[in-house]
């Protein structure tokens, strides 16, 4: 863990390989767009609010898609909507990240059968990189969630591809 | 001379900060005047009344929650009172007062977000945090009643799921003695801002007449100065029996119906709920929360209209029955979809920045706009 | 406060043969048959007549009645054609505090009712979504345009009629499960 290797002495050099460093720095200012789209939303708001503090983790909202690096699905996306979440998640810089929060958006959860205006699951038009069950998942689920993806994002290679 | 001018159009939405979830709103403007505002919905369009066609009626109930997600325990109460009264059946007195206790705090709840998501837009950030440190302490009064956080499935058709836990009464009375200092506090926060009054008083002014005939409802139509409230003027449940006022906008800041009486009619309700919740829980009784519910729910034919006070207004379930196991039709009429339809005619003449602080006042929820 | 009854009685003495019905007989809320093309004149006399005073229009609603005509084919199949549908409207009075209930019924095959937009303005969107959902026209609207389902959702698709079958594809997206 961490990215540390190795400490000179007078303490003002590291020495650690490149994956390290930069996988350290991705993981630790994931910028979330600022976008809500059902009752999930709400949870993460409260996530963001002063109980449960989002920003602890480096997780900021930021409201334009140039300057973001993980989109939290959070909630029902719909066949209207889907369009739109496919162009805001083109538009964001690499890397970028994708935690699809809530049933609705992993799988359809409960307008799966009779919801002729659902998207059944939002990896039918962006990969995801972390799923969080939940109808809606509890703040410290999304937690748990994000802390899956900076594992993820630790484990990364710049020269090997990894999924 | 002569400058040939022509009016832009500005797309906002369906990913903005303050569009409250995924609205698009289309702007005319001319300079930095709206000329027009035409809002464009369906973005959150879940399906609801096809999936009340195909499910029986205890399995609406987590749908319902899922249409207002801020005011899940309102519509469960719509809901069931609507399908009560086209069965007639008669509660107990126990479920009346829990009923009553639970759509009250979380009316204040709704509000909490109302009020700090308010700020958030117009550029105050801390009160925000302050609103969702005390409407999380609420929701775990929720939680430990029903387990769930936000969407609770606790009114159930004739009864609740569950009864409430033995420590709830003396919890609830611990948290509204905690909570009351809290709305002053929101007051010299938010309230009697300099900045905040600035961007909300003489803002989207929406007289009583326009009001009535765009159908507004709840705080919204309060702020314009209409006393109206179902609790009061067309009673359910048991409201009839509490003492409490019914605050309107009168102006202060500005003129009647402005974004700053709109937004003063939220946090004085939340007051008038702390009271009604007291008063209920002074007076509630022992006894059995499930008797009354129907082992198998199929109303007679016939069609019914049932409303009741949500948080955001008037919000109404019209059902009809063919006598089987699921309904023919439920439509349901939410208060945000009517009251968003009013932006129109609040915007125009109003600067680009004011859209937002218009947007914020009407509180809606596009759950149930969209539905 | 005037119940159902007086105030059929008092639209059957304004507009004669356009009002047909009174419903009572079922629970809950009675309401009144009239017929579509005449809705407008109707809703105006119900807003502006100082008896009635119906102020708010609570909702509008499309419904589906779900009784088509079956006729047999030549072959032995059956086949279904035909049927209703019908806008409500849950109308409430303010300062006298009565509600009534208004019923139209217009044909499946051109389903074509009187708009009330230019009486109570928050028919515009309730309208559009009985448009949307049931596909019923309302003549006079000045924007009957899809306000749920995207604008280029299938045409002749009303997901609320009772013979609505859901496309495979939307935009090159599955639908189904």
């Amino acid at each position: 863990m961490g990215i540390l290797d190795k400490e000179f002495s007078d303490s003002n050099i590291i020495i650690t390989n490149f994956d390290n460093l930069m996988n350290w720095a991705r993981l630790s200012s994931l910028w979330q767009l600022g976008f809500g789209l059902a009752c999930c939303a709400i949870e993460m708001m409260a996530t963001s609010a002063s109980h449960y503090d989002f920003d602890r983790f480096g997780v900021i909202p930021r409201n334009t898609p140039r300057q973001a690096d993980i989109i939290i699905i959070s909630g029902t996306v719909t066949l209207k909507m889907a369009l739109r979440i496919k162009r805001l998640y083109e538009q964001i810089a690499d890397p970028k990240y994708i935690i699809s929060m809530g049933s609705c958006s992993n799988c359809g959860g409960p307008y799966w059968e009779h919801g002729y205006h659902v998207l059944k699951g939002v990896d039918r038009v962006i990969p995801v990189d972390v799923y969080v069950p939940g109808c809606p998942p509890r703040p410290e689920a999304l937690l748990e969630g994000l802390l899956k993806l900076q594992e993820k994002i630790r484990n990364e290679s710049s020269v090997k591809k990894t999924a | 001379m002569s400058i040939k001018t022509e009016h832009m159009v500005l797309n906002m939405g369906p990913q903005h900060p303050s569009t409250h979830g995924v609205l698009r709103l289309e702007l005319e403007l001319n300079g930095e005047l709206i000329v027009n505002v035409k809002p464009h919905i369906g973005y959150l369009h879940r399906c609801f009344e096809k999936h009340a066609e195909a499910m029986t009626y205890p399995q609406i109930i987590p749908y319902t929650d899922r249409i207002d997600y801020l005011a899940s325990i309102s519509n469960n109460f719509g809901y069931a009172v609507t399908v009560e009264k086209l069965m007639g059946i008669q509660v107990p007195e126990r479920v009346e007062y829990i009923r009553v206790i639970f759509g009250e705090l979380q009316r204040i709840a709704s509000h909490l977000v109302a009020i700090g998501t308010y700020g958030l837009d117009i550029g105050a950030f801390t009160p925000f945090l302050y609103c969702f440190r005390d409407r999380e302490k609420i929701l775990s009064l929720f939680e430990m009643t029903c387990g769930a956080r936000l969407l609770y499935n606790y009114i159930w058709v004739g009864g609740l799921s569950h009864d409430i836990h033995p420590e709830f009464v003396r919890l609830t009375r611990e948290f509204l003695n905690y909570f009351r200092p809290q709305v002053e506090e929101v007051n010299q926060l938010l309230s009697y801002n300099k900045i905040f009054i600035e961007r909300t008083a003489n803002i989207g002014i929406l007289p009583a007449e326009t009001a009535i005939n765009f159908g507004m409802t709840g705080p919204n139509l309060r702020g314009s100065g209409v006393k109206f409230d179902l609790r009061r003027n067309d009673p359910y449940s048991i409201y009839d029996r509490f003492d409490f006022d019914i605050p309107v906008g009168d102006g202060r800041m500005g003129t009647v119906g402005d974004c700053w009486d709109r937004y003063f009619v939220r946090v004085l309700e939340i007051e008038q709920s702390i009271r009604i919740i007291e008063q209920a829980l002074d007076q509630i009784p022992e006894g059995d929360v499930s008797s009354a519910i129907p082992k198998r729910i199929k109303p007679p034919v016939g069609s019914v209209y049932g409303r009741v006070e949500n948080p955001r207004g008037e919000l109404g379930y019209f059902l009809i029955s063919d006598g089987g196991l699921n309904p023919f039709r439920l439509k349901v009429r939410g208060p945000s979809f009517v009251s968003l339809s009013v932006m129109g005619e609040l915007c125009k003449g109003h600067l680009i920045a004011d859209v937002i602080a218009i947007l914020g006042s009407i509180d809606i929820v596009l759950g149930e706009v969209d539905r | 406060m005037k119940s159902s009854k007086e105030i059929f009685e008092i639209l059957k003495d304004e507009f004669g043969d356009k009002i047909l019905e009174l419903k009572e007989d079922i629970p809950v809320d009675p309401y009144i048959i009239v017929t579509p093309d005449s809705t407008e004149k109707i809703a105006r006399f119900l807003h502006d007549s100082s008896d009635l005073q119906f102020d708010s229009l609570m909702v509008l609603s499309g419904v589906d009645d779900n009784n088509p005509v079956k006729t047999k084919n030549e072959d032995g199949t059956e086949s279904l054609s035909g049927g209703t549908l019908s806008v409500y409207y849950h109308l409430y009075s303010i300062p006298l505090n009565h509600k009534i209930v208004i019923r139209a019924v217009t044909e499946k095959e051109n389903p074509m009712v009187q708009s009330v937009e230019s009486v109570w303005k928050t028919a515009d969107w309730h309208e559009r979504e009985a448009f949307d959902m049931v596909g019923i026209r309302f003549e006079n609207h000045p924007d009957l345009t899809r306000i749920l389902l995207p604008y280029d959702w299938d045409e002749s698709s009303f997901p609320l009629r009772k013979d609505y079958k859901n496309p495979e594809f939307y935009q090159g997206m599955k639908i189904p499960y």
